[in-house]
């Protein structure tokens, strides 16, 4: 992993709207290597568009995307975004990972090829190699026997572990997370939780978007709050949830406590 | 004229329905693609060009179509083929209209893989290209296997439509033989022929979804 103190991501006053609603409203994050960095927020807040920005699924509309201090997308004098080569996004995506919320595996690949493909037919390693390495992941995402298993064998939290292996196969400098435990049951988003977890204490750079505050709470060095498109309030892990400082953020804090003890309202 | 005459001569037949059935195969099945991504690209006037073409070949008879092929030479350009051109020319029109076919079954297919399988090779690298080959196009084909297996066997019974235009396919042997021996044997012997090519046709295909059954998504 990367020397500590450098600056892997850093995104600069992005601005993105789909249509005439505003998603993204002037967001500025820097992640350094070696952080672990959990966005929260209420849906609708721009997180997971955040995300997707960030890992170039979507354009940003304004502002500037950095990784490793070299510009990805800037804005032009004029006002217009520019993005680099068709080439150097494709380099640019080799830096970083990202785990989806609903793990979007390939279904008709094995667990092992899932892992494998894109280390040996898009970054071109040598096959041997790239195996022992998958090797070493799925154990260490305790799957060592399900190398041969296809995705639809695995349970919800199997395939996610997969598709973290899958991500952490092609050796990023950062790895994302949309909600990686949504579509889990609470059993299943323990194990998932744990492994990143895992990734945490071996410095692993990560961005987190989630929604279980305790989890961000203990593994987070930092959480960012999101609301309306706009960074709310950003700090210390800890310190943002115990004491919140903006109303908003309280609000959020109190609505997530009142459903954790009596659960989610139906509607 | 004894049966095993009538098989022998139907046999003959038989080989030519094969060859045309084949050929347009062959040719049809790789066309429908390049139609299916013309029908989806990004340039509006290759869209409607596409979208054009499939109309005519979907909306006018198959044997309308053999019979402009065939004579639309002479009749738009006064150009002679000769009798060799017929055995071609039911190819030309055989492969445009199943392209077309086809090209909407492989649309079908690519348009419902999900979003995240494209967002998932994209993030892990793959070029669109490599992203079509290894991820998406390997999952369609497991999906349009029952249409494409319904749309093999129509193509396997409008081979008989070559003897419009006098191909010495098994129905025009038929018919000969029918019409000179005065009863339906021929008729009945065909009708045999490609009930049992259709269920070849049918064993292989099941044969081919087996083979993609080992995951399900």
């Amino acid at each position: 992993m990367s020397d500590p103190h450098t600056t892997i991501l850093r995104i600069d006053h992005a601005r993105k709207s789909f249509g005439s609603t505003r998603v993204l409203n002037d967001i500025s994050l820097n992640v350094d290597a070696g952080e672990v960095v959990a966005i929260i927020g209420p849906s609708g807040s721009g997180k997971s568009t955040l995300l997707r920005c960030a890992t170039l699924l979507e354009r940003l509309d304004g502002g500037s995307l950095h990784y490793d201090g070299e510009p990805v997308a800037h804005t032009d004098d004029v006002g217009k975004i520019v993005y680099a080569s068709t080439q150097a996004l494709h380099k640019v995506r080799m830096k970083f990972g990202l785990v989806f919320q609903d793990f979007n595996l390939f279904p008709h690949f094995s667990v092992m090829r899932n892992i494998t493909d894109a280390a040996i037919h898009v970054q071109k390693r040598p096959k041997e190699e790239v195996r022992a390495e998958a090797e070493a992941l799925l154990k260490k995402m305790g799957l060592e026997d399900k190398g041969n298993a296809m995705p639809c064998e695995l349970s919800g939290g199997q395939q996610q572990r997969v598709s973290i292996a899958r991500a952490l196969a092609l050796n990023p400098e950062i790895l994302y997370f949309d909600e990686p435990t949504s579509a889990l049951d609470p059993e299943l988003t323990a194990e998932i939780l744990r492994v990143i977890r895992g990734l945490a204490a071996e410095r692993m750079t990560m961005v987190i978007v989630t929604h279980e505050m305790n989890f961000a709470k203990e593994v987070a060095d930092r959480i960012i709050f999101m609301n309306d498109g706009l960074i709310i309030e950003e700090g210390p892990a800890r310190d943002l949830v115990e004491t919140p400082q903006s109303d908003r953020l309280k609000a959020f804090l109190n609505k997530l406590e009142t459903w954790e003890q009596h659960g989610i309202p139906e509607s | 004229m004894s049966i095993s005459t009538i098989v022998q001569m139907l046999g003959e037949g038989a080989l030519t329905s094969l060859l045309i059935f084949g050929f347009t195969l062959v040719g049809s099945l790789p066309l429908g693609l390049l139609v299916a991504f013309g029908r989806m690209s990004k340039l509006a006037p290759i869209r409607w060009l596409m979208r054009f073409y499939i109309s005519i070949m979907r909306g006018t008879p198959l044997i309308l179509q053999l019979f402009i092929v065939y004579f639309g030479p002479f009749y738009l350009f006064g150009v002679s083929m000769g009798t060799d051109y017929r055995f071609t020319a039911t190819l030309i029109a055989f492969i445009l209209n199943y392209a077309a076919y086809f090209g909407e079954i492989y649309r079908s297919g690519i348009e419902s893989i999900p979003k995240g399988q494209y967002e998932a090779a994209t993030v892990l690298g793959y070029s669109r290209t490599k992203t079509f080959v290894r991820i998406i196009f390997p999952q369609v084909i497991k999906r349009i296997l029952p249409p494409l297996t319904n749309e093999i066997i129509t193509l396997v019974k409008d081979t008989a439509l070559a003897f419009t235009l006098g191909v010495a396919e098994m129905f025009t042997q038929a018919r000969a033989i029918v019409s000179s021996q005065g009863n339906l044997m021929a008729f009945l012997i065909a009708g045999i022929f490609y009930y049992v090519f259709n269920a070849g046709v049918a064993f292989i295909m099941e044969r081919v979804e087996k083979a993609f059954a080992y995951y399900h998504e």
